[in-house]
């Protein structure tokens, strides 16, 4: 039996009558990167919301490394070692970049419940540090609320790692990049997972992100997972194929 | 029965001219977010204005019915005109910062409706045909109450069809429903607010209006009425017309039947029903959840800086300056007024710091002030309590005070929040007021003074010395990891609980927090003052508390102390100065508005860093 | 720009204002007096309040001042605000170096002003201030009162009350100390009369909010003979309406507590109610010398007639100029000695400050009132001298803390 970072097993979601997640199960395995894709609105990050507990799932199970976490609350779950990015950048306006990577550390270090030390004296080195690594290091000092929307992508990629997760959940991590940057910040997530060995599952639109670094890929189509495997497998998918006609997916393959 | 019957109907009465009001209200907030204080100022001048055109008319129903007509419309065109020339230019400011400009035409309309139409209370002409009663079940009922009963469900109809049918009303729903689309309108943005100022003010003054035949037109009306409208709109649902339709009804109905029962409830009524309903409904009966309201604050605010070296300096030099200043000043009148200040320094300090880094509005704050004063009080009265564990006991009884109350509050958002902090603080006021046995009800508690150890001088330095401390113990602690923690979950609720800061608990410790240090301020003032009385805790004193730290700049650090010190230096010099202080410090406040959308510490920061630029 | 300008000029100007006091001492030859009252909250009352004690201090300088010294009057607003009027009240005394401290409307108001006077051992003469704590229960030796109390306005009306044949009585009071204090007054003094009375209904209606329609039929629906009411300014207006409409006085004897002032008949115009059994003033009646001088001079100077307010504003003023004349001195504890038992002679005829509770007996109007061309004005009213509806010393003692 294999020892999986994060199972899903049968999720299911509704808005109204919107089915967003019908039915998705999988695996994920220690170190792996594995890819979510599928057209708008096929139900990415709905599943993602369910995986880290923004939203709870009408059925299912999500396990974290064999611990059933299904309606654990965000904060929890976080606790438990899930990193997360958002489609929609979410950082702190009022903050410094190095200061919301701090908070994200403090907040890791169990820091929060101190009134009286200064913030500034906390985790600077650190946060520098984990900036340095995702390329911010000149940006430190900048309100969140300035950045360019390719570097608050940075920024939440330093402050999800801050936790040292066992799991990486990201949304869309190179949307607004442009396509040089996405395959090197891509390519810096695949290192750090390889040298932590942390799991990664993200969602991407870009094809030559998506082939270039996913160990697997997962379809899904409106809220059902409709193929399943390595880069190979899923491009000769004929459903897959289907889904993404005239979408400009069989240019991004062709050119992979 | 028959009784019953008809005091439905009064109820009806009352639910109805409830409704005309509070309608306007919910439809501007609905489509502007502004909370509008004025509101009430309007409707004051919707009666007084169509008394004075009324009375000139030729008697007969057009007379009457023509000049009710035309008093709404021009207050309608008052309303309208607000919007133009004042809320237009400060609609990019911070949140609830409009709230401010309209609390300074409340002070100026106050004054200039005195000069308008004297002191005197006016009764203005009964309505033609409609003088008499009916006869319902054997009992008389006034003609003019069917006629209103009538006039309510008409109006809301009326709304409605507008809303329903109209482009214009499309675009007013949908702009109610999702603020993006607002911004999406572009240059006809503009015009949808003026004419939904135009369309709420024109109901506020119908409202007034249609009060003439049934009450006296007088100078109380504005503060008489708009607690109670807002608490419609809210308990409706902000933005619902349904919602404050049936509010207006609960509450009228309640109000009907409960004065049967326990005639002192009408005394906090509306505050337990919107408690209840608030606690229960956190977006009240009929409220939506915003579209784009999501968990992100519309604007970003401003990074904390840590206090440049020359302002730590200055801000020590002014300590000093404070502390030896009564040397230097004539009279033990410069030492109430210093005190006075530091008081309220640290009562808007303590407001800002959940307002600011905690991102929660609070209408009621001086019930923690006026708790923290109670407390003090009544030790020092019941167990003769020296000062000292007097005033330790102040900050224990708004901290306790604040966990209770923040315990519900801090679950809500908005004004919805700010109207549940408000319904805590009337409930505490009403205890006040009414439990004479324990607190003297209105007469107060007197004989509260200090220790005779301490002169005059000493209680200021005790002052000023908690309050300096408390003041920079605040700023210290959003500093801290905690303040930081605390702004995180304001800016982005989402982003916070996904690094696992979850934002109920810390939005309640930090109200607690606040409460407390809001109750250090309250048991200072009760010792200053000598005498603790239900005002301690009553609206206006939030009111102020709201004002100064608006006024002095919600997103700097320094903005409650530079607020609280220009708010009380102002209305100190203004009231001794002058008879129409109201008017002088209405007109000053919307100028301050104007030329500093930011607050004054704003203002100062932002000149600060362009001079740094350069 | 502009705005940050004034408020910086208007801290400072706050400091400068402060230390002012220094220069201005030596050449004040006047005595001042320091008046403090909630102008913008209590307008309607106290603009006539505050014309006569004009008037007033006119023509004590007029005729040559206290021993050759010139009043002179030092006002302040409160804003109905208790602490304001402290922290006025601290201004006064040590920046205006005022002789004593006068004025107060609200009860609560009197109260914090009396509490500070005897903490700070200064003389207060309170001049409207109703409750029956200013002088009884919170009584001290630096406070004293003018008007008839709420007691003593209770007895007035039932002595007139308990002649009625109504044993059923329902009573409106606003809901706070007055209100409450006057129901309790005229329970315990009406039972005392008469021992089978009943009392069927109250309401307390919010003061300045009342649901009129709603208490008028709460009332009603408790059958009584006769209504005791208590409210007064806006909400007796509306309640009057609302009362008039639905044919709730109709068959009903009414007492009310203040309602024949000019203050509160006047706005009711045609509509004010007849045959109401009431304290108040009929200006336009009383032809004493005194009060025929003090009305034609009010008239003359300020083109309109004199209400209750303008009574109290200008006694207030006879009685301080009365004092400093008979203490000629301006220390404190002299002129509360002095205080003790004045005699001066008001518009209503001669009152004294009783040197037993501090309380004076100038007295009230008490009559019905009735509609005379079209306004509201009172009719069989007799002066009720204040001094006979007092409580025995006996009584007194047991009511006020000894000093
Ligand atoms: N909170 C919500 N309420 C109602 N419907 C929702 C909500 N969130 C998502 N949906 C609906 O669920 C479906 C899946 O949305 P989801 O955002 O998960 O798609 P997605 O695959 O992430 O799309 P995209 O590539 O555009 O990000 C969509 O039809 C969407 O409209
Ligand atoms: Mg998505």
């Amino acid at each position: 039996m294999k020892r999986y970072t994060l199972e899903a097993e049968g999720l299911e979601k509704s808005f109204g009558g919107v089915r967003a997640v019908q039915g998705v199960s999988f695996g994920l395995l220690p170190g792996e990167m594995l890819a979510l894709i599928g057209p708008n609105g096929a139900g990415k990050s709905t599943c993602f919301n369910l995986l880290n507990g923004h939203l709870k799932p009408d059925q299912g199970r999500v396990k974290l490394l064999g611990h059933d976490i299904t309606g654990l609350a965000p904060r929890k779950v976080w606790r438990r070692g899930v990193g997360r990015t958002f489609q929609i950048t979410a950082t702190f306006g009022s903050m410094t970049v190095r200061e919301n990577v701090q908070l994200a550390l403090m907040s890791h270090r169990h820091e929060l419940a101190r009134l009286w030390t200064p913030a500034w004296r906390l985790r600077g080195g650190q946060a520098d540090t984990l900036l340095e690594r995702v390329g911010l290091a000149d940006q430190v000092a900048r309100p969140c609320s300035v950045l360019a929307y390719g570097d608050l992508k940075r920024v939440e990629l330093a402050i999800a790692l801050a936790n040292n997760p066992r799991l990486l959940l990201m949304d869309e991590p190179t949307a607004g990049m442009a396509p040089q940057e996405r395959v090197g910040l891509m390519a810096l997530v695949a290192e750090i997972a390889r040298e932590r060995g942390m799991s990664v599952l993200f969602t991407e639109h870009d094809m030559d992100v998506v082939f270039g670094h996913a160990d697997r890929v997962l379809v899904l189509d409106r809220g059902r997972l409709i193929a399943e495997g390595n880069a190979e497998e899923v491009r000769n998918n004929p459903l897959v194929q289907e889904v993404y006609l005239g979408s400009g997916f069989e240019e991004a393959v062709a050119a992979c | 029965m028959e009784n019953l019957l008809l005091q439905a109907l009064n109820g009806l009465a009352s639910a109805s001219s409830l409704f005309l009001v509070a309608s306007g209200l919910t439809v501007i907030f609905g489509v502007t977010r502004i909370v509008n204080f004025a509101h009430g100022s309007l409707y004051m001048l919707g009666a007084y204005l169509a008394f004075s055109i009324v009375t000139h008319l030729p008697r007969g129903h057009a007379g009457f019915w023509g000049g009710v007509l035309l008093a709404a419309l021009a207050v309608g065109a008052i309303g309208a005109l607000l919007e133009l020339v004042l809320l237009r230019r400060i609609y990019r400011a911070p949140e609830l910062f409009q709230l401010l400009a309209t609390f300074g035409v409340v002070l100026v309309v106050q004054d200039l409706a005195l000069l308008s139409w004297g002191a005197q209370d006016l009764l203005g002409p009964r309505a033609p045909g409609l003088r008499g009663s009916v006869e319902l079940l054997g009992l008389r009922f006034p003609l003019y109450e069917l006629v209103l009963i009538g006039i309510g469900p008409l109006v809301l109809g009326l709304l409605l069809l507008l809303f329903k049918c109209t482009r214009w009303g499309t675009l007013v729903r949908a702009a109610t429903q999702d603020r993006e689309m607002v911004g999406a309108l572009g240059v006809n943005q503009r015009w949808l607010f003026t004419s939904v100022f135009f369309l709420g003010s024109l109901l506020a003054g119908l409202g007034g209006a249609l009060q003439l035949p049934r009450e006296s037109v007088n100078l109380h009306m504005d503060l008489a009425i708009i607690t109670e409208t807002f608490v419609v709109v809210v308990v409706g649902g902000l933005g619902s017309l349904p919602g404050a339709a049936l509010a207006a009804l609960l509450i009228g109905e309640l109000h009907a039947f409960g004065i049967l029962i326990f005639p002192k409830i009408t005394l906090v009524l509306v505050f337990l029903v919107m408690a209840v309903v608030l606690v229960i409904r956190p977006r009240g009966l009929f409220g939506k959840a915003q579209v784009a309201q999501a968990a992100v604050a519309s604007v970003a605010e401003p990074v904390l800086m840590r206090a440049p070296k020359q302002l730590k300096w200055l801000g020590l030099a002014a300590l000093l300056g404070a502390a030896v200043a009564p040397a230097y000043l004539a009279g033990d009148y410069a030492l109430i007024v210093l005190t006075d200040m530091a008081i309220a320094v640290l009562f808007a300090a303590s407001l800002h710091f959940i307002m600011g880094p905690g991102g929660m509005a609070s209408f009621g704050h001086a019930a923690y002030f006026g708790i923290g004063a109670y407390g003090a009080a009544l030790l020092a009265k019941w167990f003769a309590a020296p000062m000292v564990p007097a005033l330790l006991a102040a900050p224990l009884c708004a901290g306790l005070a604040g966990a209770l109350f923040g315990f519900f509050c801090v679950r809500l958002s908005g004004v919805y929040s700010a109207m549940l902090t408000l319904a805590f603080a009337q409930i505490a006021w009403s205890i006040a007021f009414q439990w004479v046995e324990l607190t003297g009800g209105d007469n107060g508690i007197l004989g509260v003074w200090p220790d005779a150890w301490a002169t005059k001088l000493h209680y200021y330095w005790l002052t000023l010395g908690l309050s300096a401390a408390g003041t920079l113990l605040l700023r210290r602690m959003a500093m801290s990891p905690f303040g930081y923690a605390l702004r995180a979950q304001r800016d982005n609720a989402l982003r916070a609980e996904a690094i696992g800061i979850g934002g109920f608990e810390f939005r309640w410790v930090a109200f607690v927090l606040a409460a407390a240090f809001a109750g250090v301020a309250g048991g200072l003032f009760a010792f200053a003052k000598g005498s603790v009385f239900p005002t301690a805790l009553d609206i206006p004193r939030s009111v102020d508390a709201l004002l100064m730290v608006l006024l002095g700049g919600v997103q700097t650090l320094a903005g409650p102390i530079l607020g609280a010190l220009a708010f009380t230096g102002l209305h100190e010099q203004l009231v001794r100065a002058t008879d129409y202080w109201r008017l002088v410090l209405g007109g000053v406040i919307l100028l301050l508005v104007l030329a500093f959308p930011q607050g004054l510490a704003g203002a100062v920061r932002q000149w600060w860093e362009s001079k740094g630029r350069a | 720009m502009v705005g940050i300008g004034f408020g910086r000029r208007s801290v400072l100007g706050g400091v400068a204002a402060l230390a002012a006091p220094k220069v201005g001492r030596a050449q004040a030859e006047a005595l001042k007096i320091g008046e403090i009252n909630s102008y913008t909250a209590q307008p309607a009352f106290l603009q006539p309040y505050r014309q006569a004690w004009t008037l007033a201090v006119e023509q004590v300088n007029a005729a040559g001042g206290i021993h050759g010294r010139p009043l002179q009057t030092v006002h302040r607003d409160d804003a109905g605000k208790p602490e304001d009027a402290v922290r006025h009240a601290g201004e006064l005394i040590n920046s205006e170096k005022v002789v004593l401290l006068a004025g107060g409307f609200l009860s609560n108001v009197g109260l914090a002003l009396g509490d500070f006077a005897l903490q700070n051992k200064r003389l207060f003469v309170a001049s409207e201030p109703l409750t029956d704590a200013i002088v009884w229960s919170k009584g001290n030796r630096y406070t004293f009162r003018l008007r008839a109390s709420t007691y003593m306005q209770c007895a007035m009306l039932v002595e007139e009350a308990a002649k009625l044949p109504a044993k059923k009585w329902a009573l409106v009071a606003p809901n706070y100390e007055y209100g409450q204090s006057a129901v309790r007054w005229f329970k315990e003094l009406l039972k005392a009369a008469k021992p089978d009375v009943e009392f069927v209904a109250e309401q307390f209606p919010a003061l300045g909010r009342i649901d009129a329609g709603a208490t008028v039929q709460a009332l009603a629906a408790s059958s009584p003979e006769a209504i005791f009411n208590v409210t007064f300014g806006a909400d007796l207006t509306n309640f009057v309406r609302q009362g008039a409409t639905r044919g709730l006085f109709e068959r009903r004897a009414v007492v009310s507590l203040l309602t024949g002032e000019p203050e509160y008949l006047d706005p009711l115009g045609d509509e004010a109610p007849e045959g109401w059994i009431v304290t108040g003033y009929p200006w336009d009646q009383i032809n004493t010398p005194a009060h025929t001088l003090f009305r034609d001079a009010y008239r003359r100077r300020f083109n309109d007639y004199p209400r209750l307010g303008s009574v109290v504003g200008y006694d207030t003023v006879q009685a301080i100029a009365a004092l400093l004349r008979k203490a000629n001195t301006t220390e404190t504890e002299k002129l509360v000695d002095a205080m003790k038992g004045l005699n001066f002679g008001s518009v209503f005829g001669d009152v004294s400050f009783r040197a037993q509770d501090h309380q004076s007996t100038m007295g009230a109007f008490v009559g019905k009132t009735v509609l005379r061309n079209g306004r509201g004005t009172m009719v069989d009213w007799r002066y009720a001298d204040g001094a006979k509806y007092l409580p025995s010393d006996a009584v007194v003692q047991t009511l006020r803390p000894a000093g």
